[in-house]
């Protein structure tokens, strides 16, 4: 069974079609990235996966059942890093755990056991404001993943980064994920995240949106900087972008 | 400790100029003190009947204090109202607003008809005026809640208390005490008011009384009082956030 199986989904707002027969494959253990133009509805297909809306046609099926927030089976990480200024970076990183109704006491234990793992071990008790842009999005994934629910939703998690920031960021999730193999969607609009880290690149049109091409990334595991620089790194990275620019692209010679 | 005495001092020096130059013409032209007294002889008088003083002083903090408790219970429970509920926000707020128009001078002398002298109809005068700027601020802080944080809580599967209580009070709180000491200014001229319109004891009354008899010095002598309290409660909705909002203090660093 597919952790994530979206299926000729279409979704409109009023007039305005965002997604248009839409069809996506996830497997368990499977780290997919979703790549579109801006403005091509990857927000949209967010919160169809996450169950916060439901499509207007065609169905979204987490582990096979219809995507709902109440089966409570994708943890969701925004594009802010939303930690509250008034908790501390413990209390931050439990508030997920909270929000379902965890006791805060265990909810604190069950998130303070992962801060080693993510390096923010020594930083329980600071506030976000004295943590670093990547210190902050690292406690944002681990509220996260601290949910240990089967999908992981990530929506352009390192987007308000400074570059170096955001490739030390990258290769760090890369490693974490070769530890944990977390089943993962991965929502960007960056051609070179994508392909660091997923398994698979899905190229999405522009409005209205659907899948235009699957695209395996075929670097082997485990992925580092050096790979930035291979010949099947630039390789994928060309077919991305020629997928994304589409066949009405102005080619320049 | 030491920025609290830098920006003390130039309304301290301001103050000091108006002082003497008041000191300095009443002497020099000779003012007759049932008109103008001068500020030594308001110190002086004030010194020697502080017994009075205080003991006018402290219905006149009782009001204050018991109205403004009601005032804050108020607006707690009609900011959380007006949060909760759509229909609340459109029926109540705007009469919220056009009851800001009702001058206190009309209501205050009604309110002694029905309720006599005593406490009550002061504690209400303190309430009128103090609810408003209360209410009005926390209820724009909870509806300026960041909506992706909203969001975020929804797909963890948060109700609605749960997400209001995690997130969107605490985030109301910076505007809750621009609230606060809007208000809190207002709580001790409110009660000097109302008793101004009809009272046993308190600091209103006394400067009424005072000014019948010519004692112009022990008129001042009230003001400054009242003034000294209306400084001291809003300082304390410093030492106030403070306590409550240590993040802010630690965040600074």
């Amino acid at each position: 069974m597919s952790s994530l199986h979206i299926e000729d989904v279409g979704k409109s707002f009023d007039d305005l079609e965002v997604l248009r027969d839409l069809r996506l494959s996830v497997e368990p253990g499977e780290f997919a990235a979703v790549i579109g133009p801006s403005g091509s509805g990857k927000s949209t297909l967010f919160n169809l996966v996450s169950g916060l809306d439901r499509p207007t046609s065609g169905r979204v099926l987490v582990e096979g059942e219809p995507a709902s927030v109440a089966s409570g089976k994708v943890a969701y990480m925004p594009q802010k890093d939303l930690l509250f200024p008034w908790r501390t970076v413990l209390d931050n990183t439990a508030l997920g755990l909270e929000a379902q109704g965890v006791r805060k006491k265990e909810a604190r234990a069950r998130a303070d056991a992962l801060f080693a793992d993510f390096g923010l071990d020594g930083f329980q008790q600071a506030y976000p404001s004295q943590l670093s842009g990547g210190m902050r999005q690292r406690a944002a994934l681990l509220r996260t993943v601290v949910l240990e629910r089967p999908v992981l939703l990530l929506d352009e998690p390192f987007g308000a980064l400074d570059s170096l920031t955001r490739t030390e960021m990258q290769l760090w999730l890369a490693g974490m994920w070769q530890r944990h193999r977390w089943t993962v969607v991965l929502v960007t609009h960056d051609i070179r995240e994508a392909v660091l880290l997923a398994d698979t690149v899905h190229v999405l049109s522009r409005r209205p949106a659907t899948v235009v091409r699957r695209v395996e990334v075929p670097l082997a595991r485990p992925r580092g900087a050096d790979d930035f620089t291979a010949p099947g790194f630039t390789a994928t990275e060309q077919i991305v972008l020629e997928a994304l620019r589409g066949p009405t692209a102005v080619r320049t010679p | 400790m030491r920025s609290l005495l830098r920006s003390l001092w130039p309304p301290l020096l301001v103050l000091a100029v108006v002082l003497g130059g008041w000191q300095l013409y009443v002497t020099t032209a000779g003012v007759d003190p049932t008109t103008l007294p001068s500020p030594a002889r308001v110190v002086e008088q004030g010194w020697v009947n502080r017994a009075d003083l205080w003991a006018q002083t402290l219905p006149t903090l009782q009001e204050t204090l018991l109205g403004f408790t009601l005032s804050f219970a108020a607006a707690w429970l009609v900011a959380v109202l007006l949060d909760f509920s759509a229909a609340a926000r459109r029926g109540l707020y705007p009469l919220l607003v056009a009851s800001q128009t009702i001058p206190i001078v009309a209501v205050a002398p009604l309110l002694i008809i029905w309720f006599g002298f005593g406490l009550l109809p002061k504690m209400l005068v303190v309430t009128l005026t103090t609810f408003f700027p209360l209410a009005a601020n926390l209820a724009a802080g909870f509806a300026a809640t960041d909506r992706e944080a909203m969001r975020l809580l929804r797909s963890l599967g948060a109700g609605r208390w749960r997400a209001f209580r995690l997130v969107r009070v605490p985030s109301a709180m910076p505007y809750f005490f621009a609230g606060l000491r809007v208000s809190i200014t207002y709580a001790v001229v409110g009660a000097v008011f109302a008793e101004y319109a009809g009272a046993e004891a308190g600091l209103g009354i006394y400067m009424q009384a005072q000014k019948s008899a010519f004692r112009t010095d022990l008129v001042f002598a009230a003001v400054a009082v009242t003034a000294a309290l209306s400084i001291a409660l809003f300082g304390a909705t410093f030492l106030l956030q403070r306590l409550v909002l240590p993040w802010e203090r630690r965040a600074g660093k």
